[in-house]
């Protein structure tokens, strides 16, 4: 027998980095959710400074979440844990520190461009394209590093955290790629590949499936390590946990579409959405009574332990969550919930109890390990396990209120056959007060956050980190007489990359069924004969809307239901949007629809909208919009207008040839044409160099293309 | 252009792999579980694990 035992030693440096990273980007993430959710009816906290304004720092709540609190949150995790089931090292440390600092450096970026305008008007993907490559590019270092150590293991098998690990980063990979093709028109702006329909279609996909390969698999992964070593008891079922995974990345993929209901997307793919994410129902469940019955003949410890008490709600949220995800799919329900503070109560169940207190308790689990000592105070931590699960509540519930309040006031009618409230406001005025109750849970919640950075604080402080932690195994034999058991070990050996190719083709699968029909055939997407493309300053209007953000209050697509098309106009046509990219069809109304904003039934002056941008409540008192004063100072972007042409162009939009040189001259005259009507107006400082012209332009233009028929 | 494949293939597609699945989980060794979900608990001294289970003894 040649089983010689090694000694080598894991890297806590890396982990350590990870965590601290972890803590502080979610305090700032939290600190800019409490700002955004104070904006929500304390409109002066937008300082009317473009820079701190909902439609900018929202995007930056989202993105630092995601992809800083929970992103360091999943290296934190995989660095602690793939290690030590590996029974070795990273493979380099330099590719460690690349991934590490890599990171935070696309996170400072982020926040920077983010809250500079740079956006390309897709949740959750708004990074710009330099942003989109760099990002690329560290995604390879982690895998890179991950599959190298992989390789180079002393444990043959693969424990199923690793194949969450490892579906994470083939899908994260194959997601960002596909969603992110852009046509850079400059540096930091760019152009979906996508348009309209399309464009919904492939964000969606991207959409839902960060939720599911970013938010969700990896961290099952963690939740499958650290709830048994937390619980010193192995996984309740080791089967389920792989029919878990397989499940899971098989059916995810396909349920995108179900945050497009009854939009003008194909009915059969709305379809395909709904009956995928119902299905979905059967392995959360099954992942979430995994991870509750490992503590099976434990509960008693769950009482003295604030890790496992922050376990266990963090996979209850999962499974609330995951019950709530597949009701939210059905078409009935959705037409309550999209566009209402449900999804958003929806989602902060998933973030603040999911991912945020899985976060929690792996760290409170993990620093005092590295550190080689105790939790600094354990009390504090079940404080801050109380007041963190208080505070969801208090946050989650008034959302429930707010999008079941907000919806019945839209969809009634009076006896007579009239709206009842066909003032959008009145439904927002009405909701306030929850606006209010949830930033009090929030509050509450980032209170529970400081604990713990005080609790880690004092714990680092007792303790000392174990850089190099030693450990001893035997190497992984690499030769085998050839007997009758080798064809079994080859394929064993050759696990690692299988698993990643296997996963890739069943994430593809759904991907290609929903998005090749659509691509492909023609009748899916009905173009409409008036429909034509922008003029140069509605297309600049157009990237000002983008800038600013304003499809996240606002969206561009009206469902067919009798209240919408009385409130809006007639219900939107997937021909309509086949010049949009990117899309704008947005995902929640803090404002009213704007699909046909410029339409003779919504048609407001162009001293209306000067007015309102100004100050929104000198045109509707008690707006909670914020003020865009810089709009009327701003010299709009000329310059820029040829190589935008040009772009749509490349991207199939029909200008004529040549256009590229005439759109200048052209959005002069359509510039001076509405500074010449505000003038007649009564706005006498109007100038047709400024932003607000443009913006202006496209607003009028929305929804005007199909009354020339 | 033939779409109407699609839906049935898809079909296909999915039964086999669940099919597939639910065999290969349910034909799978005891040994094989037993080893495998004590895995993340190797490393723990607090842990008192059976060591007599190797990838060796199972896999021959």
């Amino acid at each position: 027998m040649t089983q010689q035992t090694e000694r080598f030693y894991y890297d806590n440096k890396i982990v350590k980095l990870f965590a601290y990273a972890t803590i502080f980007w979610g305090v700032v993430g939290m600190l800019v959710g409490l700002l955004v959710a104070l904006q929500m009816y304390l409109p002066a906290l937008n300082f009317n400074y473009e820079f701190t304004t909902f439609g900018r720092t929202r995007p930056l709540h989202t993105n630092a979440v995601i992809f800083a609190f929970v992103g360091n949150g999943i290296f934190t995790g995989v660095y602690y844990s793939l290690q030590r089931l590996l029974k070795t090292r990273m493979w380099s440390d330099k590719l460690s520190l690349i991934n590490f600092w890599g990171w935070q450096l696309i996170i400072v970026s982020a926040a920077i461009t983010l809250l500079a305008g740079f956006t390309t008007g897709k949740e959750y993907a708004e990074l710009e394209w330099p942003i989109d490559i760099a990002i690329t590019l560290i995604w390879v270092v982690f895998g890179w590093n991950m599959f190298a150590t992989i390789l180079n293991r002393r444990e043959r098998h693969l424990y199923v955290a690793i194949w969450f690990y490892i579906g994470t980063f083939v899908t994260v990979a194959v997601l960002h790629v596909v969603n992110s093709f852009e046509l850079p028109v400059s540096f930091m702006k760019s152009y979906s590949w996508y348009a309209g329909v399309q464009d919904a279609l492939v964000q969606w996909w991207y959409g839902h499936n960060a939720v599911a390969f970013f938010l969700t698999t990896p961290y099952l992964g963690l939740m499958y390590y650290f709830l048994p070593k937390a619980a010193q008891r192995p996984v309740y079922s080791y089967k389920l946990s792989i029919i878990h995974f397989w499940a899971l990345i098989f059916l995810y993929i396909w349920a995108g579409p179900h945050h497009l209901l009854y939009t003008s997307l194909p009915e059969w793919a709305q379809t395909l959405g709904v009956v995928f994410s119902v299905m979905l129902i059967a392995p959360s469940w099954g992942g979430m009574i995994n991870g509750l019955l490992t503590l099976r003949g434990a509960w008693d410890k769950v009482r003295d332990s604030a890790v496992l008490k922050f376990f266990v709600v963090a996979v209850t949220a999962y499974g609330m969550a995951t019950f709530e995800g597949p009701t939210l799919s059905l078409k009935s329900v959705n037409a309550i919930s999209h566009y209402t503070d449900w999804t958003v109560g929806h989602v902060h169940i998933g973030a603040l109890g999911w991912n945020g207190f899985l976060t929690f308790g792996m760290l409170y689990w993990l620093i005092p390990k590295i550190f080689n000592t105790k939790l600094y105070s354990e009390k504090l931590a079940g404080v801050h396990f109380w007041i963190g699960t208080l505070g969801i509540l208090i946050y989650a519930v008034p959302l429930y209120f707010a999008g079941f309040t907000q919806y019945l006031m839209w969809q009634e009618f009076t006896p007579d056959g009239y709206l009842k409230y066909p003032n959008f406001l009145e439904t927002v005025i009405e909701i306030v007060p929850m606006y209010v109750t949830r930033s009090i849970g929030g509050t509450l919640y980032l209170v529970g956050a400081l604990m713990m950075v005080y609790n880690i604080i004092k714990t680092v402080k007792t303790g000392q980190l174990v850089e190099n932690e030693a450990a001893e195994a035997p190497a992984l034999a690499t030769e085998y007489a050839p007997h009758k058991g080798e064809h079994w070990h080859r394929v064993i050996e050759r696990r690692p990359v299988k698993l990643l190719v296997f996963s890739l083709i069943v994430i593809l699968i759904g991907g290609a069924v929903e998005m090749v029909p659509t691509f492909l055939v023609k009748s899916n997407v009905p173009t409409i004969e008036a429909v034509k493309p922008y003029t140069p300053l509605e297309l600049q209007g157009r990237d000002i809307y983008i800038k600013e953000g304003c499809y996240n209050c606002h969206s561009q697509m009206i469902r067919p239901f009798r209240h919408e098309v009385e409130r809006y106009g007639d219900y939107s046509k997937s021909g309509e949007f086949v010049y949009d990219h990117p899309f704008q069809w947005g995902s929640k109304r803090t404002g009213p629809d704007l699909a046909r904003e410029g339409s003779k039934k919504l048609r407001k002056s162009h001293s209306w909208h000067y007015n309102h941008m100004e100050d929104p409540t000198s045109m509707s008192p008690g707006s909670i919009m914020p003020a865009y004063p810089w709009l009327l100072e701003k010299d709009l972007d000329i310059e820029s207008t040829p190589a935008k042409i040009r772009a749509m162009q490349t991207l199939g939009v029909p200008y004529a040839d040549g256009y590229d040189q005439q759109a200048v001259d052209d959005l002069r005259k359509q510039a001076q044409e509405i500074a010449d009507q505000l003038k007649t107006e009564g706005i006498e400082q109007a100038d047709p160099n400024k932003e607000i012209i443009a913006l202006i332009a496209y607003l009028q233009r929305l929804g005007t293309d199909v009354e020339k028929n | 252009m033939g779409i109407e494949i699609f839906p049935i293939i898809s079909l296909a597609i999915f039964f086999l792999f669940f099919t597939g699945l639910l065999i290969w989980v349910f034909t799978t060794k005891k040994q094989y579980v037993d080893y495998m979900e004590k895995l993340p608990l190797e490393d723990d001294n607090e842990m008192t694990m059976s060591k007599s289970f190797s990838h060796k003894s199972m896999i021959n």
